[in-house]
């Protein structure tokens, strides 16, 4: 990868830099910026969020939004996968969206139905 | 396609020898690529074990909040979460200078790459010293609570609804009770030291002092942690069989046994790729001091352990989340 091919601009084009170091502090400013929103949110709780939403605290999929978001932007400037051709891209990114959503839905739903086994069945947990 | 084959040249060694570079990246960042693919599914596969155990316990998982409340010189004093964000900082700072470093490498700065290796591994190195100063904590506990036969933690809280430590409340009985040696007794097998409080001194305090309440695992419709009322807390403090101090791998005193040994081996699976990320950076550092790769004409080998250091920065914005956030 030449020094020349960095794409500088993130944000589909919306925030231009004009040299790499330049969009490096940019893109820290930003991170940083959603970490201290999470650590926020993690510290006041506002009720406002503590409202049930697919089977989660809305506030628990804000904080997996934001987390994913972070990782887009450590992936792709800072692991330079932006610049990457697509195939590259492709065989990175793939398997990694595919499987892991995968694995996360079968052993949640197992997860959940062990809870309602060990809620309602004839069993006492708790003795 | 620059290269396309033909039968009359002898191209072998351009199509098959690695000269062809499809994914137009070199053999090493490839394979360091194959490698971060590979641990992102070993650390998925951490984290999602451990969603899996939180569900199945959905009711009763220890709250992140009420267990990692330690700040450096900060004595008693309740501060959740800051600790780690400013762990956090420290990790995605030393992801900057490291790739600044990278950024040095591609115009062939040498002293401005070994500047960002040297923040680089300084950073590392106090996000892992502050996971072990965590782990101490960990450990160590706080208030100590009393475990049931069924595995369940029972904690302490006054009418306040604060937390109080067992060793507050015990009542000393005089006992004559010594930890067993293998030197003392019949048959060849010893004890770990006795602590200083018992069981039945907890007990006895316990049903001594009126302002005491139990506080169980069981989470209610508030998100809170369920509080017994008097009567019922001295029925169930009949249950506890055992003193439970800090946390290890057996039990903790935070809840669930599970949560315990989940913290350990999947913080503990980061701090050491943390650790030998610094080592290798280390040896890089090295490197680029003795000019090895001004000798080689180009700093690739910056991009490759900065690849893995990012990853290990990946790696640490999800645990964040999911240990400390959700």
């Amino acid at each position: 990868m030449g020094h020349d091919s960095q794409k500088l601009a993130i944000f589909k084009g919306l925030l231009k830099f004009k040299s790499n170091e330049q969009k490096i502090w940019g893109v820290l400013i930003f991170l940083s910026i959603v970490t201290i929103i999470e650590v926020a949110l993690g510290i006041t709780k506002p009720q406002i969020l503590m409202i049930p939403f697919l089977k989660m605290k809305l506030l628990n999929w804000i904080f997996i939004f934001l987390t994913i978001v972070k990782a887009y932007y450590i992936a792709w400037d800072f692991m330079h996968v932006r610049d990457e051709n697509d195939g590259l891209k492709n065989s990175i990114i793939l398997p990694l969206i595919i499987l892991i959503p995968y694995l996360v839905f079968i052993l949640l739903i197992e997860g959940d139905y062990i809870y309602d086994i060990m809620e309602r069945g004839f069993v006492s947990w708790n003795f | 396609m620059e290269v396309i084959a033909s039968k009359n040249d002898n191209n072998d060694e351009l199509l098959w020898g690695g000269a062809k570079k499809p994914l137009k990246a070199s053999y090493g960042k490839l394979m360091m690529w194959f490698f971060i693919v590979s641990d992102a599914l070993t650390f998925s596969g951490f984290l999602v074990s451990y969603a899996f155990s939180r569900f199945k316990n959905i009711n009763s998982w220890p709250i992140a909040d009420e267990v990692f409340t330690h700040f450096p010189f900060l004595h008693g004093v309740d501060a959740p979460m800051y600790y780690v964000a400013l762990m956090t900082f420290i990790l995605i700072f030393s992801s900057v200078t490291m790739v600044l470093a990278v950024d040095a490498g591609h115009n062939m700065n040498k002293s401005k790459v070994a500047f960002y290796m040297l923040l680089t591994i300084i950073g590392g190195a106090i996000f892992v010293g502050s996971q072990a100063w965590e782990w101490k904590n960990f450990i160590k506990g706080e208030y100590g609570a009393l475990e049931t036969r069924g595995g369940q933690i029972l904690q302490f809280v006054n009418t306040d609804l604060k937390r109080v430590s067992i060793d507050d409340f015990a009542i000393e009985i005089p006992t004559q009770r010594t930890t067993h040696t293998k030197s003392s007794g019949i048959w060849f097998t010893s004890e770990s030291s006795i602590s200083e409080i018992s069981l039945s001194e907890v007990k006895s305090g316990f049903i001594k002092n009126a302002d005491l309440l139990i506080r169980t695992e069981l989470i209610n419709s508030e998100g809170k942690k369920t509080i017994l009322n008097r009567e019922d807390s001295l029925n169930k403090i009949q249950d506890a069989e055992i003193i439970v101090r800090g946390a290890n791998l057996i039990r903790n005193e935070y809840g669930n046994r599970l949560f315990a040994n989940f913290f350990f081996f999947i913080t503990g699976f980061h701090g050491f790729h943390v650790f030998s990320g610094v080592i290798i950076n280390i040896i890089i550092f090295f490197n680029v001091l003795l000019g090895t790769y001004e000798r080689r004409g180009h700093y690739e080998m910056i991009e490759k352990v900065g690849l893995y250091w990012h990853f290990v920065d990946l790696v640490w914005v999800f645990v964040f989340t999911f240990f400390y956030l959700v």
